[in-house]
């Protein structure tokens, strides 16, 4: 999976750039996640700009992020969610649990 | 509406997850007299092949990489058909709770959304391994 990881002040940025955050990528998202928390850093921000498609595999990986953030004091948050993306999380009602954002800049002034 | 059948074998593995998911978009795309949304019904197709075979091949198929899943997506008097053969030993989805959306949980949301995008879903044994057969309606 490629991802683009910035980091901006306290918050990093992990930038998707995948079209589909599917059962066969969404483990390494899981696993870069855990990287940064292991390094402290747990106040993150998910841009899914360039991802189309994503099923529940996806939502799980992105889940457990918010949680392990959670569990550390810290926040998962999203940004550039495309329509039939952000459907999804209507669909499994997570828009209720993710703070959702259009961009970026949006996204850090929340912290 | 035309009739239009597909029938794929890959190998049990994740990576084919997107080649089987365009071509149902494709399908979506290409019909003939759709009414609705053509995107939303090319998205729904591709997330219901997607978690299907997800199942398939992780939980029935145990993900052996000799096994196959075999899929046939059929277009038939308006109805949408779509058809995930596997070889393994079965996991039984009447079984299988909603979400629990109380509890954030990472896992268990994939029967739930095929369940909720198509009007009817069952899972039977045939041939030595299972099938799952989801139908929506087109009109």
């Amino acid at each position: 999976m490629i991802v683009k990881i910035e980091e901006k002040g306290a918050v990093v940025f992990i930038e998707v750039k995948e079209e589909r955050l599917d059962a066969h990528n969404s483990s390494e998202l899981k696993a870069q996640m855990l990287n940064l928390f292991e390094e402290g850093k747990n106040n993150i921000v998910v841009d899914l700009h360039d991802v189309r498609f994503v099923d529940s595999s996806g939502l799980g990986a992105l889940v457990s992020g918010f949680k392990n953030a959670s569990a550390r004091n810290g926040n998962l948050k999203l940004c550039g969610l495309q329509p039939q993306v952000k459907s999804m999380f209507e669909l499994t009602r997570l828009h209720r649990v993710f703070e959702i954002f259009p961009g970026t800049d949006e996204a850090l002034a929340s912290f | 509406m035309e009739q239009i059948e597909v029938d794929i074998r890959v190998p049990n593995q994740t990576r084919y997850l997107g080649l089987i998911g365009k071509i149902g978009e494709d399908i979506a795309r290409t019909l003939k007299r759709y009414k609705g949304d053509r995107e939303e019904l090319a998205y729904q197709i591709n997330l219901v092949l997607t978690e299907a075979m997800t199942n398939a091949i992780r939980h029935a198929n145990e993900d052996d990489p000799d096994k196959e899943v075999h899929i046939t997506i059929t277009i038939k008097n308006r109805n949408l058909s779509i058809k995930v053969y596997d070889e393994g030993q079965g996991f039984d989805i009447s079984t299988f709770p909603g979400p629990d959306f109380k509890n954030l949980d990472d896992h268990g949301r994939g029967v739930y959304i095929i369940r909720t995008l198509m009007d009817h879903v069952s899972y039977s044994k045939q041939n030595g391994g299972h099938v799952l057969e989801m139908e929506k309606n087109l009109n």
